[in-house]
């Protein structure tokens, strides 16, 4: 079956052809053509715009902005994005990386979405043509956005401030068994000033871990302060049983790929 | 359903085509046009085997619809060869035993030329990641890392 494919110059009328039932927003097209390949009747035509913007990356002043159509290739080898590089190169093989844009992990379903989670954890906004939203806001609504994603845009952590990790089965690339990413601050005794933690392939999207994040605050990375956190770390986790792993291991595993990841 | 012109540049020769509006580059270059080097394994993205270069980046013509290529550089398997003489990757392939009923060969072909290309001495860490996005079933992977190790040796002797 094929599917008309509609390109606009600008966002502005690819959002108005993006209103018609059935059509759907093409980004770099590694779910969605995979998706009407499988025979999904619900898409009826692609929509895609090639406004330039959407392919632009600028940072000043640490404020990252981010375009949409921006590819994971694109973001792991762009000289001011180097604390993502690692988030970004966990996501598929090579040719995946060439084609997965920023805006389409966005809306990629668990076991996927593995640079939203590092997204997450760095507090991003997410614009849209009807504004700006926080990730996590946007995340809870995502089923019901209709709007085409433009950006996503964060303040850059300071100097290792940003920690990622991805477990998967099959190296080099595989599918997550579970990805983390923090973002801590550390005062000068080496205690947590803050903390935000996000959980991948712990939900059926990407969530921030509440718990462990305040049982962080006051602690120092070592085996015993973060001990609460770990202890915590569960709460409100609901794992999926997919044919990566099933749900009762990923519970399992989570405390000790955090603590690594803390500890590290 | 209305057709759509396509045109881009095929290993060197313009095409120009009508396709189906939402056509796979995959269906395209295989039913349209002809080259059926690339294979259709999976059509989900996940063997590779579609595997062609757009731009001098490795993409999946399985996942690519055909109209975004308009104006593209497209190379394929296909087109490697010159004048009879296979290229230095296929003639490894052919000595390290690094293909056997074939149906991996071109996009694991595609994947190692984007990394040659960009990186002509690889470690052999650079190219298991550079394949990483490609099945193989039948050799176990190691003829095709020794294939391209050695294709990369054979190119860098030329050169010097
Ligand atoms: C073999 C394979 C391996 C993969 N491995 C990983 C992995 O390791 N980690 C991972 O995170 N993901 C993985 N993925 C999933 C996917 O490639 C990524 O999540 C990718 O970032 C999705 O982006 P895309 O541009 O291809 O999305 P598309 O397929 O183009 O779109 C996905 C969804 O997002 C919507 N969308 C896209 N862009 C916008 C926008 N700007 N505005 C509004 N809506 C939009 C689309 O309408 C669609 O609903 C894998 C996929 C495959 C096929
Ligand atoms: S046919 Fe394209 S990846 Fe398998
Ligand atoms: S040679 Fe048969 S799949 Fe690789």
């Amino acid at each position: 079956m094929t599917l008309a494919l509609q390109t606009f110059a600008t966002v502005k009328d690819a959002g108005a052809a993006l209103k018609a039932a059935g059509a759907c927003y093409l980004g770099g097209g590694t779910l969605v053509v995979r998706a009407a390949n499988e025979g999904d009747v619900s898409i009826s035509g692609f929509v895609r715009s090639t406004e330039p913007a959407l392919s632009a990356v600028a940072v000043s002043d640490n404020e990252v902005r981010i375009g949409a159509s921006v590819t994971m290739a694109a973001i792991a080898r762009h000289p001011d994005l180097a604390p993502l590089a690692h988030a970004a190169r966990v996501v598929g093989g090579p040719a995946i990386r060439n084609m997965a844009t920023v805006g389409g992990n966005l809306f990629a379903p668990t076991p996927y979405g593995d640079f939203t989670v590092a997204l997450l954890a760095l507090d991003a906004t997410v614009s849209t043509g009807d504004g700006e939203l926080p990730i996590e806001t946007f995340l809870a609504k995502r089923e019901s956005n209709d709007a085409i994603v433009t950006a996503v845009g964060f303040t850059l952590p300071k100097e290792g401030g940003f920690r990622f990790l991805k477990v998967s089965r099959v190296k080099p690339k595989g599918v997550s068994v579970l990805s983390i990413a923090t973002v801590l601050e550390q005062a000068p005794d080496g205690t947590v000033s803050s903390a935000r933690v996000a959980f991948g392939c712990m939900a059926d999207r990407p969530i921030r871990a509440r718990a462990a994040e305040k049982a962080l605050i006051g602690r120092k990375l070592t085996a015993d302060g973060i001990a609460p956190a770990l202890a915590v770390a569960r709460d409100g986790i609901s794992p999926p049983t997919d044919p990566i792993a099933s749900a009762w291991y990923r519970n399992e595993v989570l405390p000790v790929h955090l603590g690594r990841l803390l500890l590290a | 359903m209305a057709k759509v012109p396509v045109q881009f540049t095929l290993n060197g020769a313009e095409k120009a085509e009508f396709i189906d509006s939402g056509t796979t580059l995959l269906h395209a270059l295989r039913d349209k046009i002809g080259d059926t080097s690339p294979k259709g394994g999976c059509h989900q993205g996940t063997c590779g085997a579609c595997s062609v270069i757009i731009d001098g980046e490795l993409r999946l013509s399985c996942l690519t619809l055909a109209e975004a290529c308009n104006g593209a550089t497209i190379t394929t398997t296909s087109g490697l060869s010159e004048g009879g003489v296979l290229h230095p990757l296929q003639r490894a392939f052919l000595d390290a035993f690094a293909t056997q009923c074939g149906f991996c060969t071109p996009g694991m072909i595609m994947a190692a030329k984007v990394l040659l290309d960009h990186t002509p001495n690889p470690s052999r860490e650079d190219v298991v990641e550079a394949l990483s996005g490609n099945i193989c079933r039948c050799t176990g992977y190691e003829p095709i890392i020794q294939a391209v190790l050695t294709a990369a040796r054979s190119n860098s002797q030329n050169a010097a």
